[in-house]
């Protein structure tokens, strides 16, 4: 039997993706193109792979919720946003470029998937 | 079957002053939403009124009646809008001013008051309400000198009754992005105020809506596929009584209404999709059922919703300090070492001077090399130039001034290149801080008043 050989692509390949800013965490909303595909983000796109692929810009926590029904991921990335709002000294104070830096995030998927 | 068209025109202060005159002009709609209130923007309205007491609104509400009143009143569309922030009732004076010069007149403006909490904070902190930031979890009181403003978030309920009334226009303050949809609907609809499911299809309809042209191409992941987004419509929201809507834009507008938007949409801003928590119910965001049913036509439907909270949202702010932030254009070659060297040359010179900041306080950013998303994309080596950004904050105004004089030094005594140095020196702005915290309903809402008046 065949092994399915397996190949590592961006998330942009798999799903989009928009983020923006709620309270001192910043909010990275993914929405898969597809139900496999959905399936491939539940099982790769966990707490700990976004916690280290944001491991320079989030400082606290991250959070997941599923969102089956859109074929969607909700994360919450805590002090990420450099104090939050007014208080921030950074550019991006409001986490809008974070949807697109998680969609660069490679990940590992079976090779008949694409 | 009865269907209420409800737009977005203004999806936070500072969007286009176009977009909601093509909405008008571009075919029917019935309401207009329009949202000014960012959460800080009271705090500045609140200066502005200590300062003038007929001030403290949205003065761009204004030129925006002054462009569009005349057909407002003739096509009876009905606008709804947060534009009265701090002094509504003065917003609605303004308003009757301007339709006097433009000769018009047989309209109604409804006010809505009740959410300025500031007066009362004494009392409310007094009689054992921590209001308690909800991020951090610290006690309000020990910075109750320093607050600014302070308003409850206030639901479609007072708006339905401003627009019963008979207003052509509905001027509210802290009311949720979200209530600018729902209260037409309920006004519309006599959707009762324990009838969940379509308080929360409501809900979310205004959700997708309060960002403007975010629902619509605008922000969106491909946006290569995106057509003519300059001149992007603005969303419209086809509303039946069952709480099922379409999801729509204006023809000949540009951008494009599909499930991928409008699902980009529903994430954005989003905490724990099953509970979105507002004044007048608790939406479930895992219920909702997305489908393309024509070109640029969405339909959302399926919405179920859960009881409201026994708590309304107040925001609060306050002043917490000073920042400044400057920049300057270093070009190559070896732009990046450059960089590096200036703002070196900066820190070492302020703290010569005795004007040190602790390491949370000051920023060094090198834009164009992955500046706003370090460690995610690769930066180039030898970029042909970046933008070096420092910023520093504290509590000495003075500290945070001296800091703005030393970045136009840079040109003529740190390396060569250095170039982008406009605009004057970086000045000390005051930090006005956000403090969310969750207040007890009745202590709201038996407050509230809702007037409505003719011209």
């Amino acid at each position: 039997m065949a092994v399915q050989a397996k190949v590592i692509v961006p998330l942009s390949r798999l799903a989009h993706a928009r983020s923006g800013d709620k309270g001192d965490a910043s909010n990275v909303g993914l929405v898969a193109y597809s139900p496999a595909f959905y399936d491939v983000l539940v099982r790769e796109v966990t707490v700990e792979r976004v916690a280290r692929h944001f491991s320079a810009i989030c400082l606290g926590e991250v959070e997941r919720f599923e969102v089956p029904n859109l074929l969607a991921l909700n994360f919450l990335l805590h002090d990420a946003l450099g104090g939050g709002g007014t208080a921030s000294l950074l550019t991006d104070a409001q986490g809008k470029t974070h949807g697109q830096g998680m969609l660069e995030m490679e990940i590992e998927v079976p090779g008949d998937l694409l | 079957m009865k269907t209420v068209r409800i737009a977005n025109g203004q999806g936070f202060w500072g969007d286009s002053v176009d977009a909601p005159l093509h909405l008008i002009a571009g075919g029917p709609i019935d309401y207009l939403g329009m949202d000014y209130l960012a959460e800080v923007t009271l705090s500045i309205m609140m200066r502005q009124k200590l300062k003038n007491p007929a001030a403290g609104y949205a003065t761009d509400f204004i030129d925006f009646i002054r462009r569009a009143l005349p057909q407002l009143v003739e096509k009876n569309i009905r606008v709804v809008t947060n534009a009265g922030g701090l002094n509504p009732k003065a917003c609605r004076a303004k308003i009757f001013e301007v339709a006097r010069e433009l000769g018009i007149s047989g309209f109604k403006v409804g006010v809505v008051e009740g959410d300025d909490l500031l007066g009362r904070l004494p009392d409310l902190l007094a009689r054992g309400h921590a209001l308690a930031n909800m991020d951090s979890g610290a006690a309000l009181a020990p910075l109750a000198s320093q607050v600014t403003s302070a308003n409850a978030y206030i639901g479609a309920r007072p708006v339905a009754e401003a627009l019963s009334g008979g207003a052509l226009i509905v001027l509210c303050g802290r009311v949720t992005d979200t209530a600018l949809a729902l209260g037409p609907l309920v006004h519309e609809f006599g959707w009762a105020a324990d009838d969940w499911n379509r308080l929360a299809a409501g809900t979310i309809c205004g959700h997708i809506l309060e960002c403007g042209a975010q629902a619509t191409g605008g922000n969106f992941t491909r946006w290569w596929e995106v057509p003519e987004l300059w001149k992007v419509g603005y969303p419209i929201a086809e509303v039946e009584a069952s709480g099922s809507f379409v999801v729509t834009k204006h023809p000949g507008t540009g951008g494009m209404v599909t499930v991928d938007t409008v699902s980009e949409q529903l994430v954005y801003e989003m905490g724990d999709p099953k509970s979105y928590i507002t004044p007048d119910v608790t939406a479930d965001f895992t219920s909702i059922r997305l489908a393309q049913e024509g070109v640029d036509r969405v339909r959302v439907s399926g919405i179920t919703g859960r009881p409201k909270t026994p708590f309304l949202k107040i925001s609060a702010s306050y002043l917490d300090g000073y920042k400044a932030a400057g920049q300057v254009t270093v070009s190559g070659p070896r732009a990046i070492e450059k960089a590096r060297l200036a703002a070196e040359i900066v820190w070492k010179r302020l703290e010569r001077a005795g004007v040190t900041f602790a390491a949370e306080d000051r920023m060094t950013e090198l834009l164009g090399v992955s500046g706003v998303l370090p460690g995610i994309l690769a930066a180039p080596d030898d970029p042909p130039e970046v933008v070096l950004r420092l910023a520093v904050r504290g509590a000495d105004r003075a500290k945070v001034d001296r800091f703005g004089k030393e970045i136009a030094p840079l040109v003529t005594a740190g390396p060569p290149g250095v170039t982008g140095f406009a605009g004057g020196r970086p000045k000390a702005q005051e930090v006005v801080a956000y403090w969310p915290a969750l207040l007890a309903r009745e202590e709201i809402e038996t407050t509230l008043e809702v007037s409505v008046e003719a011209i």
